[in-house]
């Protein structure tokens, strides 16, 4: 299984193609079933999320050409997936291709605050400035948000706490 | 045994264009995997499963016909930062639809494309609140404050609901919703205070939209959580006050003969809707490609 787990854990991620599902923290484990072959259990980072089924498709994939012919992808929703499970090593690579890790997620008891005003702007993955400004909450997929260093003038993607 | 990574073809891109064929493709009559594949979706002794399902499906509704309308938006927003969120929160809430709409038909023995393509407008169970076309873009981020904060206040309490594969559903909801609301909020207050047209906009779709609001609180007997009225309230007048906007007066909408859109009543927008979401589904219904 520890075999297993290694191919599943490379594969990478469609949108952020830097980043495999181990580094994002998206594939929950992998364990063998006698009626269902090799499990592999993932979590989606947003409901909507649509590379989920490329994701299953390439485990899939990749699990075949490694010998393993039985191979279920399982879904798992709870507890919902958090930016907290991106490991270091996922944060160090989102940094070198110029996307600003996210930090810690909020923590939720009880009723979520409003964010009113301009939110915190992470320091540019670039050159290092502080001096940054959100310009969008939204970018080109919805785990990032978009920004502009007034350093080097330099735009850049965020991964959105969550 | 061991595998070179030489062996395997890494270009996300080139994996993309491969031919899977396991049925994971992206459109109706393409073969939609299940949402929730995998996971343990048998209903909890305790809950009348019919209820359950009339429940998601009302949830699932919402979303489902709130996302299309915000997806009529597209490459049509002022801004592309505006195209990329509003397409992202249509994404969300479909994600969203489809989880609630497999959650209910599971039970039912429908899938989520029987249910979203091939039911009558008065099956659907939204709330009047989703099919309201936006006539402007103060439309648009008013209409999102009102739903995403009751949404959001709705999927919190969830979140601990019986049905551990409802209250799944909603934890993972909440984050998203989190984000729909402080958009919708940061520019319901951009163009409340603004100029002064950006705020006449602002106060006419406030006034148009507010009705709409008493609905959203109706009793449910199907309902697994309840949310305080008065929590919603109080965040909304946070954003109005900020905004520099008045809380309107105006009635609820009135049911019609005691039924609204839970009931399966719906104002006229909504034939427009299912014609433009449907027809290519029904036209074509056992297409595959």
């Amino acid at each position: 299984m520890t075999e297993a787990y290694h191919v599943a854990a490379g594969t990478l991620d469609p949108e952020i193609p830097v980043l495999t599902i181990e580094d994002l923290g998206i594939l929950r484990r992998v364990d063998y079933r006698p009626d269902r072959g090799v499990v592999v259990t993932i979590t989606p980072t947003y409901s909507g999320c649509p590379a989920m089924r490329e994701i299953a498709a390439d485990v899939q994939a990749r699990l075949h050409r490694a010998g393993f012919a039985q191979v279920t992808v399982a879904t798992e929703l709870t507890p919902p997936w958090t930016t907290d499970w991106i490991t270091a090593e996922g944060r160090r690579k989102l940094a070198a291709a110029g996307i600003a890790p996210p930090s810690a997620a909020p923590r939720r008891t009880g009723p979520v605050p409003l964010t009113l005003g301009r939110p915190a702007s992470p320091g540019c993955p670039r050159c290092g400035s502080l001096d940054t400004r959100l310009t969008a909450q939204f970018s080109a997929t919805a785990c990032k948000s978009l920004h502009r260093c007034s350093a080097c003038g330099e735009p850049f993607e965020a991964v959105k706490a969550l | 045994m061991s595998i070179p990574e030489s062996d395997f073809d890494d270009s996300p891109y080139d994996l993309l264009a491969e031919d899977h064929d396991e049925g994971h493709r992206w459109a109706f009559g393409t073969g939609f995997t299940d949402p929730l594949e995998g996971v343990d979706t048998s209903v909890p002794a305790g809950l009348d499963p019919a209820a359950l399902a009339r429940y998601c499906l009302a949830l699932g509704d919402d979303a489902l016909i709130y996302s299309h309308r915000l997806q009529q938006w597209v490459a049509s927003l002022p801004e592309l930062e505006e195209e990329t969120a509003v397409a992202n929160i249509a994404l969300d809430l479909l994600g969203q639809a489809r989880m609630l709409l497999s959650r209910a038909g599971g039970i039912v023995g429908r899938t989520e494309d029987q249910l979203a393509f091939f039911r009558e407008e008065k099956e659907f169970r939204n709330v009047r609140l989703a099919e309201h076309a936006d006539r402007d873009f103060a439309e648009l981020v008013v209409r999102l404050l009102m739903f995403s904060t009751w949404r959001l206040a709705l999927f919190e309490a969830l979140s601990s609901a019986p049905d551990p594969v409802l209250a799944a559903i909603a934890a993972k909801g909440v984050n998203e919703l989190a984000y729909h609301r402080d958009y919708a909020a940061s520019w319901v207050i951009r163009l409340g205070d603004g100029t002064p047209l950006s705020h006449s906009k602002a106060q006419a779709a406030l006034d148009t939209l507010w009705p709409l609001l008493g609905e959203l609180f109706r009793p449910d007997p199907d309902a697994l959580a309840t949310v305080d009225r008065g929590g919603v309230g109080a965040v909304l007048d946070t954003v109005l006050a900020t905004a520099g906007l008045h809380r309107p007066a105006a009635a609820p909408l009135a049911p019609v003969g005691g039924r609204t859109g839970r009931d399966g009543v719906h104002t006229e927008a909504m034939g427009y809707i299912l014609a433009e979401l449907q027809s290519g589904a029904r036209a074509h219904p056992d297409a595959t490609w």
